[in-house]
């Protein structure tokens, strides 16, 4: 999996964020039309004291929190408790509350990998990702190639990703909405029957989630 | 409509499910800060009951698909989330003109215009 870079524990390593991207350049380039309108919305809602920077300030760190190894924890449980994993086939928003992750009021759905199935998760219409379990999405998640062709050409595309998936095994795509996300239950590697929840969950990538990947093998 | 094209399929240009594209480029990037602004000010004027993500989207939609190519995701996003609020009687073009205004004088960096 060339593109994946998330091949070290917790997600983070050397020049990556916590949420697992490469940090962008930030404060110190010439002001955009679009900053420009960004500062002035922000202030005019503080002024008005329909918001605060408290609360703006909040709301990022929240966001910042949120990363795949969220939905690792997830993963890891299923694979290791199997009523959980049933409680979370059935309501993945309850299930995935449980374990102190809040989906608010979107409805969370999980699709299980199995040997004769391979699911992946797409917004063919926008940008909707299960952001309260993996951090933001990925850019190429909302790229025009990504959402117009892996509803069309999933093997095709999951190659480009460096998965092969054998022919016998059905691929199925979900297409997300805003109010309906989906996130992907990859199957249980094998050689990992010794394994603790926590020693499981780091072999979960965001992208084994997504449906573009594996989780990683012992 | 005599003179619609032989190939419009009646899909607008966001509903691009199954149609032609290059390859998926990999792509990663984090986050900058005024970035994070922008998802932060989406959420939560939309959890006061301000707009909906519906709303969010139907402002994106109708930039079209120019925009789309044009401005960077963000970009985009706060220029519907500011559409929306002022939709919603939050606060009006004319105050929205004179703060950028405002705005623009402090500097050139988003950082000493933004501090």
């Amino acid at each position: 999996m060339p593109h994946d870079h998330h091949d070290h524990d917790h997600f983070h390593h050397d020049g990556m964020s916590p949420s697992g991207h490469p940090y962008r350049a930030d404060n110190d380039t010439p002001l955009t039309y679009w900053q420009t309108m960004e500062i002035a919305v922000r202030e005019i809602l503080i002024e008005k004291g329909i918001t605060t920077p408290e609360e703006i300030a909040r709301q990022i760190d929240e966001m910042d929190a949120r990363s795949p190894a969220n939905g690792a924890a997830v993963v890891a449980r299923a694979w290791v408790d199997p009523a959980f994993k049933t409680r979370l086939l059935d309501d993945a928003s309850a299930a995935s509350a449980e374990m102190g992750f809040d989906i608010g009021g979107l409805r969370l759905i999980a699709v299980e990998n199995t040997d004769e199935v391979h699911n992946m998760i797409v917004c063919t219409l926008c940008s909707c990702y299960p952001r309260n379990l993996l951090g933001l999405p990925p850019d190429w998640y909302k790229t025009r190639a990504y959402r117009s062709r892996a509803v069309k050409e999933p093997r095709k595309v999951l190659e480009e990703f460096g998965v092969t998936i054998p022919d016998q095994v059905k691929i199925r795509v979900h297409d997300s909405t805003a109010d309906m996300r989906y996130i992907v239950l990859p199957a249980r590697p094998a050689g990992t029957g010794s394994m603790g929840e926590a020693e499981l969950a780091r072999l979960v990538t965001r992208d084994s989630m997504i449906g573009t990947g594996l989780p990683k093998t012992p | 409509m005599s003179d619609t094209p032989k190939d419009f399929d009646g899909r607008r240009w966001h509903d691009m499910g199954g149609q032609p594209a290059g390859p998926v480029k990999p792509a990663e990037h984090d986050f900058a800060l005024w970035e994070k602004r922008v998802d932060a000010l989406q959420v939560l004027m939309s959890s006061k009951g301000y707009f909906t993500v519906d709303g969010l989207r139907r402002a994106l939609e109708d930039m079209g698909e120019d925009a789309y190519e044009k401005y960077s995701y963000y970009e985009r996003w706060i220029a519907a989330v500011n559409q929306n609020l002022i939709e919603a009687g939050l606060y009006t073009l004319e105050e929205l003109g004179a703060k950028m205004g405002e705005v623009k004088t402090r500097g050139g960096t988003y950082g000493d215009a933004s501090a």
